[in-house]
């Protein structure tokens, strides 16, 4: 297992399913815009986003559900989808494991399981869809009827399902969000675990970052149908490319601050920005995490605790500062501040993101990142 | 819409022409019938009406209009009482009775009717008794009136109401109710100015759909000597053997179950169908204990006593003496009657289903407003008599049937006789326009249960195109197709005014008969077909309470 993991990092990286300029649009609205992305093989990649951002279009024009508008895109190096050519789903060798799972209601697990074998000798088959169901942990379950099953077998039969011809790409449409929190998890590490030891290139859809980054390898953020960054989830957490994608994968605060030459300088301290491209001196806003943020029980700091939200093993502090802005500062729980309590402001920055500063109301996300 | 493309394909596969025409195809077919009527209305003959004015038609307007205010009324409150009774209150036997009232829809009122007529006219067992008792029975209410067909029609026609109120009230929430008590709600106010008005679209459909079958209805009148307008369609067609007055009084008809589904509309500004569920979480219950539940349970065994029990076991006698007497001539008769009815139901059924199948399949591929208003077209039929769709149909099939005989004469001096007419082809045509609402609502809602994504699933997993229908598709949708065609096989077998318009010449059915011999008072006669009708009605019945459970 860890060997094997391991060793895929050794490897070499090899597109496997190119998606280049990629549009959908449907009669009302543009469901997609210009979308260029390369999976390489074996990897594990989310696209993530809020609803209605195009991610599940997106899976849906790889697997060949959907017709796309502009650009093309191809699997292993074999054009599948342009406007003009439209491969078949079944030819494209991917896998797919929908939200509602869509199993054949009327046909028992194992029909369900076999049904993508058709046309092989009834004993392999047999071979093939036993061994999925073990598996799957579902060994002795094949005679049973999906709607016998609870909602975390039928996600798991749905799994054994898409496996079962031995697809090349893996999509999963939000595949674990009908179930429970505890089940979520569970279900979760147990499928990557099979998906990685197939060997299969996996696109996963979701609107849930902490699934997005606990999965994959790396994440596609998408908004509005555009990507907005591609990255590891350290880079999306830690480096985010926009406004839009740190809001959207965790609490931010931004803070006024001013650049000179290769340092910001906030009201909360001077940091050094890691790439030393930016000349002379501009207003921005500073990037705040809340677990950048400590603070201390001090009498003389400069904020007052206004809100705690205890949240576990954290919690939650909102801060108000002398000069009137809100900050938030995540600490461990079991050291509990009051609320009311004056306290230092430390600020521990491990990656300075800067963005130009701009009005607070509905205008286009307007920002230049760090490395621009 | 979601698997819409790729279905698309799948119907491109096949000849997309054909395909794509057929449903305008079924459509113009549906339309046809009701064009005729509505052209004939709009294009009136005079002196057809003028006669028809200084004859019969006042008459037959005011008995029309008496009988929709009393079957109205009748089956709003029975209807609407007897829901409220087992929604809001508990007492003995309550389960069972919230399914035996439902029992009289399989009794057609034209069986209702001769039966009633049987059991209280002058020379039945009721005045009998009362005679031999001493009493005058001069005073006895005349049963042969427009209140004895009220009554009857009440009778049958309350369940309907009384399902789709207590749709209505199951579907409210008990916390609407609690709200009002909160704030200090009588009881009567409750009903009157929360449930009520929540309920009011069932219970203006339930009333409406009442409404349409009195409205329909030309043999049940007759009995009671109550002529209302289809009654005249028919008289005029056979006692004057005119077609077009008879095609002028089916646009009237037409014009008049219009007319009622327009206030219909008015009426309920919601949903245009509603889905009849068996539960009642919602609003609480009390409970009818001592002699209140006695009041209860003799209220409900009154109704079905009066409404289903004693026609059936009058029918149930007449058909034991009957049997005990069946000569092998008289069994022939029968087994021929049977074999009539079953036919036709049975090739009725399988062709409304499987235009609803085409209908219901295409429309989902396609979308859009076009294919609604063709689906809403196919399903017209249903808001029309029997009586109208019969003309509507006849005129332009006996014109057709002239027509070929005409040219095949003209030049091959052969004359291949009435090809529609003569046939059942038209029966079939016509029922099929008639009971399409019934077939395509199965099919459809079938259609509707297929789980989202699983076509997608089978297709990403390599199914083809023949794969995907016989082994995905049509087992899924096989429980909506046959429930579809029971319930067109069994509104065929009970079917009256087509039949009998559009039958061939001596091709009797078992409702025909049932009419003809009770016409003639021969009641042993009509027994057993009549009981045949009824238990074919049961199967609907146990369909619909097995589905809200």
């Amino acid at each position: 297992m860890s060997e094997q993991l391991c060793a895929a990092v050794g490897t070499a990286v090899e597109p496997h399913v190119e998606l280049s300029g990629l549009g959908k649009r449907y009669p009302d609205v543009i469901a997609l815009h210009n979308l260029t992305l390369t999976v390489n093989r074996g990897e594990f990649f989310s696209l993530l986003g809020p609803s209605g951002c195009g991610k599940t279009t997106t899976l849906r024009l790889v697997a060949g559900l959907d017709c796309l508008s502009e650009g093309s895109i191809a699997i292993d190096d074999v054009l599948v989808s342009s406007p003009t050519y439209f491969m078949p789903p079944e030819k494209r060798g991917v896998g797919i494991v929908f939200q509602d799972y869509a199993l054949f209601p009327h046909m028992t697990v194992f029909e369900n399981v076999a049904f993508g074998l058709y046309g092989l000798p009834k004993a392999a088959i047999a071979k093939r869809v036993n061994e999925l169901l073990a598996l799957v942990g579902l060994a002795a379950a094949g005679q049973k009827y999906p709607h016998e099953m609870s909602g975390g077998q039928k996600q798991r039969v749905a799994l054994a399902r898409a496996l079962a011809p031995a697809p090349k790409v893996m999509l999963l449409d939000e595949p674990f969000s009908n179930l429970d929190a505890e089940l979520r998890a569970a279900l979760r590490s147990e499928t990557k675990e099979i998906l990685r030891d197939s060997g299969t290139t996996v696109i996963l859809v979701t609107h849930d970052q902490e699934e997005a980054f606990s999965l994959s390898d790396r994440v596609g953020l998408l908004n509005g149908g555009k990507l907005e960054q591609v990255g590891t989830p350290y880079e999306i957490y830690h480096h985010p490319a926009s406004r839009f994608v740190a809001d959207f994968v965790g609490r931010a605060d931004y803070l006024s601050a001013r650049v000179e030459g290769s340092m910001v300088i906030s009201g909360l301290g001077s940091f050094a920005l890691p790439n030393s491209e930016r000349q002379g001196s501009a207003d921005v806003d500073l990037l705040i995490r809340p677990d950048d943020v400590s603070i201390a029980d001090d009498p003389t700091g400069t904020a007052v605790i206004t809100e705690v939200r205890f949240l576990g093993a954290h919690a939650l502090y909102t801060l108000q500062l002398d000069d009137g802005s809100v900050l938030h500062s995540q600490g461990l729980s079991a050291h509990l501040l009051p609320p009311c309590m004056r306290v230092a402001v430390t600020v521990n920055m491990r990656h300075t993101v800067v963005f130009s500063p701009e009005q607070k109301d509905d205008a286009p996300q307007r920002h230049r990142g760090h490395r621009d | 819409m979601t698997d819409k493309t790729l279905v698309m394909q799948v119907a491109r596969d096949k000849r997309p022409s054909l395909l794509s025409s057929l449903p305008f195809f079924i459509v113009a077919l549906t339309l046809l019938p009701v064009l005729v009527v509505a052209s004939s209305l709009l294009t009136p003959t005079w002196s057809v009406w003028q006669h028809l004015w200084d004859t019969i038609l006042p008459e037959l307007l005011l008995n029309t209009a008496v009988l929709l205010l009393g079957v109205g009324i009748g089956t709003l409150m029975l209807g609407t009482a007897l829901a409220w009774l087992v929604t809001a209150y508990e007492f003995p036997g309550k389960k069972t009775f919230e399914w035996l009232l439902v029992l009289p829809m399989a009794m057609p009122a034209y069986i209702m009717g001769f039966v009633y007529m049987a059991i209280f006219d002058f020379a039945g067992p009721v005045q009998t008794l009362l005679r031999a008792w001493g009493l005058e029975t001069w005073g006895f209410w005349q049963i042969r009136s427009g209140f004895g067909a009220i009554t009857v029609m009440t009778l049958v026609l309350y369940p309907y109401v009384y399902l789709l109120a207590k749709a209505g009230f199951a579907e409210q929430s008990g916390s609407a109710i609690e709200a009002a008590k909160v704030l200090g709600s009588s009881k009567t106010r409750l009903f009157f100015q929360v449930v009520m008005p929540l309920a009011r679209p069932s219970i203006v459909a339930g009333v409406s759909l009442a409404l349409m079958e009195a409205l329909a209805d030309f043999a049940t009148v007759r009995y009671f000597n109550f002529p209302t307008v289809a009654d005249g369609i028919l008289r005029v067609w056979h006692g004057l053997m005119d077609l077009g007055a008879a095609s002028e009084m089916a646009g009237l008809l037409a014009m008049l179950s219009a007319l009622l589904l327009l206030s219909e509309h008015r009426l309920r500004n919601r949903r245009a169908y509603h889905q009849i569920k068996g539960k009642n979480q919602g609003l609480p219950t009390m409970s009818l204990s001592g002699w209140r539940g006695g009041v209860a349970v003799g209220i409900c065994s009154g109704i079905v006593f009066a409404a289903f029990g004693l026609p059936l076991t009058q029918l149930l006698v007449w058909g034991s003496r009957e049997i005990g007497q069946l000569t092998p001539g008289a069994l022939a008769v029968y087994v021929r009657l049977a074999g009539n009815s079953l036919s036709l139901a049975a090739i009725a059924a399988v062709a409304a289903v499987a235009v609803a199948l085409l209908m219901a399949s295409l429309a989902r591929l396609r979308g859009g407003t076009l294919s609604r208003l063709l689906t809403q077209v196919v399903t017209t039929g249903y808001a029309l008599p029997g009586a109208v769709i019969a003309v509507g149909i006849l005129l332009p099939l006996s014109a057709l049937d002239r027509g070929i005989n005409t040219l095949t004469t003209a030049w091959w001096g052969f004359t291949p006789g009435l090809i529609f007419t003569g046939s059942i082809v038209g029966l079939i045509y016509a029922y099929t326009v008639r009971f399409m609402a019934v077939a395509y609502n199965s099919v459809d809602s079938s259609l509707e249960k297929i789980p989202p994504n699983t076509t997608l699933a089978a297709r990403v997993l390599g199914a083809s195109t023949m794969r995907l229908i016989t082994e995905v598709q049509l087992p899924l949708i096989m429980p909506g197709i046959m429930a579809g065609a029971i319930l067109v096989f069994v509104d065929v077998m009970k079917e009256l005014p087509i039949t009998m318009m559009l039958r061939p010449l001596g091709y009797d059915t078992l409702a025909i008969w049932v009419w003809q011999m009770a016409a003639e008072s021969l009641w042993a006669s009509t027994a057993l077909p009549a009981l045949a009708i009824v238990l074919a009605g049961l199967i609907p019945i146990k369909l619909l309470l097995s589905q809200s459970k």
